[in-house]
C-alpha cells in the first residue's frame, strides 16, 4: 500500500489548486481518494490500532498498550527478518537492474524479431505468483524434479533445503518474473532518447560500447530511478511467491518481513505483534520512497530530454 | 455560483465516501463484534467446510448429500478446502465472524483457543439427550474434544495413528528385516545409504512431519509423562533429560543421511513423500494412516501387490516408554459456530445425530483403508481387501495405553507455532538440542 502513498498525494495538491476556477478537475481525484482512504488509509489506522492490543484473531481485542511492541522489539526474529528483508532487495536489485535494462535496449530496436522476443518476454509477468512458485517447487523437486527427469546431477540439489540456495532460487524466481516488466519500462525510456543524440554520437566516431555509456545511460537516469523504486519498495512486499516456495524456511533462511508478520498473526496467533511488524513494514517503505525520490535529484521538473 | 456547485458535490462525494469507509472499516477491525456474518449465506442452510484430497474429499461429500437427500427443508452445503490453507482460512473466518455452520477440526488446543473465545457451542447437553449418538464412538476419541470437562465437538470419521511404514522390496533387495528397535533402525541406516535407497522419505518443509519423529522418540525414552508435563504447562518441562536424549537421536539421524537427500524441498502436501516410499528411492516412512488411501491409489501395484510393510514405530533400548503406545490424530472433530442462526444450529444437530458416521459412511471410510471410530468397526471390514491393514491400525488404536494427540494439535496455536519452527531448526542442524530446549521452555503454558 505504502508505494501508493505519494501518487496519490501527488494527485490531490493540483485538483486542490484549480478548484478555484471551477472545473471538473477535482472530481477527477475523488475515486482514487476514495479507494485509497478506504482502503489504504483506514486500514492502516486499524493496523496502527491493533498495534497496541492483544488479539488472537478470535476473541475479544484488548488494550494491552505497548506489550507489542515490547514482544516485537526485543524479539531476535525481528533483526533477522529486517536482514533477510534487506537482503532480499539488494540481491533482486542487483540481480534485475542491469538485466533489465540490457534486455529493454535490445527491445528498443525495432526489428521485427525483437518485437516477438518482446512478447515471449512478457509472458511471465502475466502468471500469478503462487502458480510460479508451484512449478518451480515441482521443477526443482530434488527427486522427481527437472533435474531427477533429465538426469543432470548439477541440477539435482536440495534447492529449498539449503538456505543460500533456497535464498538464491527465491532472488531468481522473482527476477524471472519481474524482469520483463522492469525491461518495458526502459524499452520505453531508450524510445524516448532523440536519435539526434546518436547520430552526433557516431560522427564523433563513438563505437556501441561508448554510445550505451555516454548516451544512453545517462539519458535513462529517471527511469532508472523509478524502475529502482518499484522494485525496493515492491520487494518489501513480496509475500505469496515465498511463502508458497519456501514458507520462510529453510529454518528461517527466507523469512521476510511480510512472511513474519503473517506468521506471527495468523499461524501463530498474535495479531497485536504481527500489527507492529505491518506498520514497521509501513514506515519502511515510506522511508525507502522517499529516499529513493531524493536520490533522482531536487528538481523532478528538469528536462530529461534534448540538451538537459 | 460555480464553486458552491462543486462544495455541495464535494459534501455529496464525502457523504458516500464515508460510510464506504465505515462499511470497510468494519470488516478489517470489527468483525468478531459481528453476529450471524457469512454464515447465514445461502437463506437457512447451514454451511460446512472440511478437508480436500482424494479419497478423503469424496467421503465427506457424499455424506453431505446423503443427508442434503433425506432433509430437503435443512440443506447443508459444503466446501472442501486445502489441508494447509484450511487451518490459516478457518481461523481467520472464524475470527471475522465470517464461519462456517460447522467446523471441521482436529480438537485439542486450536479447539481450546476456538472455546476460549466463545466461538463454539458446548455440546455436552447434546450428548447426554443424545447419548445413543455418544455411546457408538470410541471413548477414546472424545479426549480432544473435550476442554475443561465440557464437550465442544463431535469426534467423526477415523482414527489415524501414526505407523512405520516400509516397502517390502526394498527391504529385501539390501537382506534385511524391519527395524524392531532404535539401534536396529541406526544400523539399517548405512545399509540402505550404501544401496542407494535413502533409508527415510520425509516431506521436511512442512515441519509437522518433522514432528511426528520428535513425538514418538520422546515417547519410547520417556513416557508419555515428559510431553504431558508440557502440555500441563509445567515451568521447564522440556528440560526433562529425556528430551535432550530424543533430540540427539534425531540429529544423530540426520547427520547420518537418515532422510531422503533434500527433504527440506518437498512438502506433504503434494505427497512427494508417500511416492518416494512406493517408488522404491526411500526403505521406509513413518506416517500417519490415512496416506494408505493415497498409496493403493497412486501407488500402482504396490499397495495390492503386498509390497507395502507397516509396524507399530520401534522401541529405544533402556527407554521408559510403552511400545504399544501410539500417536496421531484420536478423530477428527466437527463444531458448530456459536455465530450460526438456532435453524442453522439445529441443522447441525440432525446432521451429528444422523449423517455422521452412517453405516453407508463407516463402510466407506473403510473403503479408504480408514479404521472409523466406531465400535466394533473391525466387523465392518471382513473380506475387504485391506483387512490385514485395518486389523493392523484397529489393533494399534485399541491396545495403545495412551493414544498422544499430534503436539501441534495438542498445544495452542501460538505455541505450535514456536514449536515446529524449532523442529525445522533442529533438522537443518542449525540449533543444538540445548537451544531448542531453551527456546521451548520460553513459551511453555504460552
Amino acid at each position: 500500500m505504502s508505494a501508493f502513498a505519494p501518487t496519490a498525494r501527488k494527485g490531490t495538491p493540483p485538483a486542490a489548486t484549480r478548484e478555484g476556477r471551477g472545473g471538473v478537475l477535482p472530481w477527477l481525484a475523488v475515486p482514487a481518494l476514495v479507494i485509497f482512504v478506504g482502503f489504504g488509509v483506514i486500514p492502516l489506522i486499524g493496523v496502527l490500532f491493533l498495534s497496541f492490543t492483544s488479539w488472537d484473531g478470535l476473541g475479544e481485542i484488548n488494550l494491552s498498550g505497548l506489550t507489542s511492541w515490547q514482544a516485537v522489539l526485543s524479539d531476535p526474529g525481528l533483526p533477522h527478518a529486517l536482514w533477510i528483508t534487506l537482503l532480499v532487495m539488494l540481491a533482486s536489485w542487483a540481480f534485475q537492474t542491469p538485466l533489465s535494462l540490457l534486455i529493454g535496449v535490445f527491445l528498443a530496436g525495432r526489428q521485427r524479431y525483437r518485437a516477438v522476443l518482446a512478447v515471449l518476454f512478457f509472458i511471465p509477468l502475466l502468471l500469478s505468483q503462487a502458480a510460479i512458485a508451484i512449478a518451480y517447487k515441482a521443477l526443482l523437486d530434488p527427486n522427481f524434479g527437472l533435474g531427477a527427469g533429465l538426469h543432470i546431477d548439477l541440477l539435482v540439489q536440495d534447492w529449498l533445503g539449503r538456505p543460500v540456495l533456497a535464498f538464491s532460487v527465491v532472488i531468481f524466481v522473482v527476477s524471472w518474473q519481474f524482469i520483463p516488466f522492469h525491461s518495458l519500462i526502459y524499452q520505453g525510456g531508450v524510445r524516448q532518447i532523440p536519435r539526434s543524440m546518436y547520430e552526433a554520437a557516431e560522427l564523433d566516431g563513438a563505437g556501441r560500447v561508448r554510445k550505451f555509456f555516454s548516451i544512453t545511460l545517462p539519458q535513462l537516469k529517471y527511469t532508472i530511478i523509478t524502475s529502482s523504486t518499484l522494485m525496493v519498495v515492491g520487494s518489501l512486499t513480496f509475500f505469496d511467491l515465498i511463502f508458497v516456495l519456501t514458507a520462510g524456511g529453510p529454518a528461517d533462511a527466507t523469512r521476510v518481513l511480510a512472511l513474519d508478520m503473517y506468521k506471527r498473526g495468523f499461524q501463530a496467533n498474535l495479531m497485536g505483534p504481527a500489527s507492529a511488524i505491518a506498520v514497521i513494514l509501513v514506515l519502511v517503505g515510506l522511508a525507502l520512497a522517499l529516499l529513493l525520490r531524493r536520490l533522482g535529484g531536487r528538481d523532478p521538473q528538469a528536462s530529461q530530454m534534448e540538451g538537459a | 455560483m460555480d464553486s458552491r456547485n462543486t462544495s455541495r458535490r464535494t459534501f455529496l462525494g464525502l457523504s458516500m465516501g464515508l460510510p464506504l469507509g465505515a462499511a470497510l472499516a468494519a470488516c478489517g477491525t470489527s468483525g468478531p463484534a459481528k453476529p450471524g456474518g457469512g454464515a447465514s449465506g445461502g437463506g437457512a442452510g447451514a454451511s460446512y467446510w472440511y478437508l480436500s484430497v482424494q479419497p478423503q474429499e469424496g467421503v465427506r461429500t457424499r455424506a453431505v448429500e446423503r443427508f442434503n437427500k433425506a432433509n430437503p427443508s435443512g440443506q447443508i452445503k459444503g466446501t472442501p478446502f486445502q489441508n494447509d490453507a484450511y487451518k490459516t482460512k478457518i481461523k481467520t473466518a472464524i475470527g471475522a465472524g465470517q464461519a462456517p455452520t460447522i467446523i471441521w477440526g482436529w480438537g485439542g488446543g486450536t479447539l481450546r483457543s476456538y472455546v476460549q473465545a466463545g466461538q463454539v457451542e458446548d455440546l455436552t447437553s447434546f450428548f447426554d439427550q443424545n447419548a445413543a449418538v455418544k455411546d457408538r464412538l470410541f471413548p477414546s476419541s472424545f479426549g480432544a474434544a473435550t476442554i475443561d470437562g465440557k464437550i465442544y465437538a463431535m469426534p467423526c470419521e477415523t482414527v489415524q495413528p501414526i505407523v512405520l511404514f516400509h516397502n517390502k522390496t526394498a527391504f529385501e533387495k539390501i537382506g534385511a528385516e524391519p527395524p524392531q528397535s532404535w539401534g536396529d533402525i541406526m544400523d539399517l541406516v548405512p545399509k540402505f545409504n550404501k544401496a542407494g535407497i535413502a533409508p527415510f522419505s520425509l516431506g521436511g518443509q512442512s515441519r509437522w512431519t518433522n514432528m511426528m519423529w520428535l513425538e514418538f522418540l520422546l515417547d519410547r525414552i520417556g513416557g508419555t509423562e515428559v510431553f504431558q508435563a508440557v502440555f500441563d504447562g509445567e515451568k521447564g518441562a522440556w528440560s526433562n533429560p529425556a528430551v535432550l536424549d530424543m533430540l540427539t537421536k534425531v540429529q544423530e539421524l540426520v547427520k547420518a543421511n537418515g532422510f531422503i537427500k533434500g527433504f527440506s524441498s518437498i512438502t506433504a502436501d503434494s505427497n512427494a513423500d508417500q511416492a518416494l516410499l512406493y517408488t522404491g528411492k526411500a526403505a521406509m516412512m513413518l506416517h500417519g494412516t490415512w496416506t494408505y488411501g493415497g498409496m493403493s491409489q497412486d501407488g500402482g501395484d504396490f499397495v495390492p501387490g503386498g509390497h507395502l510393510g507397516y509396524t507399530n514405530f520401534p522401541g529405544v533400548d533402556g527407554g521408559k516408554g510403552d511400545p504399544t503406545n501410539t500417536v496421531g490424530n484420536p478423530g477428527q472433530y466437527l463444531s458448530i459456530s456459536s455465530k450460526a442462526t438456532p435453524e442453522q444450529k439445529e441443522i447441525a444437530k440432525k446432521f451429528f445425530a444422523q449423517g455422521v458416521l452412517t453405516d453407508q459412511e463407516a463402510k466407506e471410510w473403510v473403503e479408504t483403508g480408514g479404521v472409523p471410530i466406531l465400535k466394533g468397526a473391525d466387523s465392518a471390514w471382513a473380506g475387504s481387501k485391506d483387512a490385514d491393514f485395518l486389523n493392523f491400525v484397529y489393533g494399534i488404536a485399541s491396545n495403545a495405553k495412551v493414544f498422544a494427540q499430534s503436539w501441534d494439535q495438542a498445544l495452542s496455536p501460538t505455541a505450535a507455532e514456536v514449536l515446529l519452527d524449532n523442529i525445522s531448526k533442529l533438522f537443518q542442524l542449525s540449533i543444538s538440542p540445548q537451544q531448542w530446549v531453551d527456546n521451548m521452555n520460553a513459551v511453555i503454558g504460552q
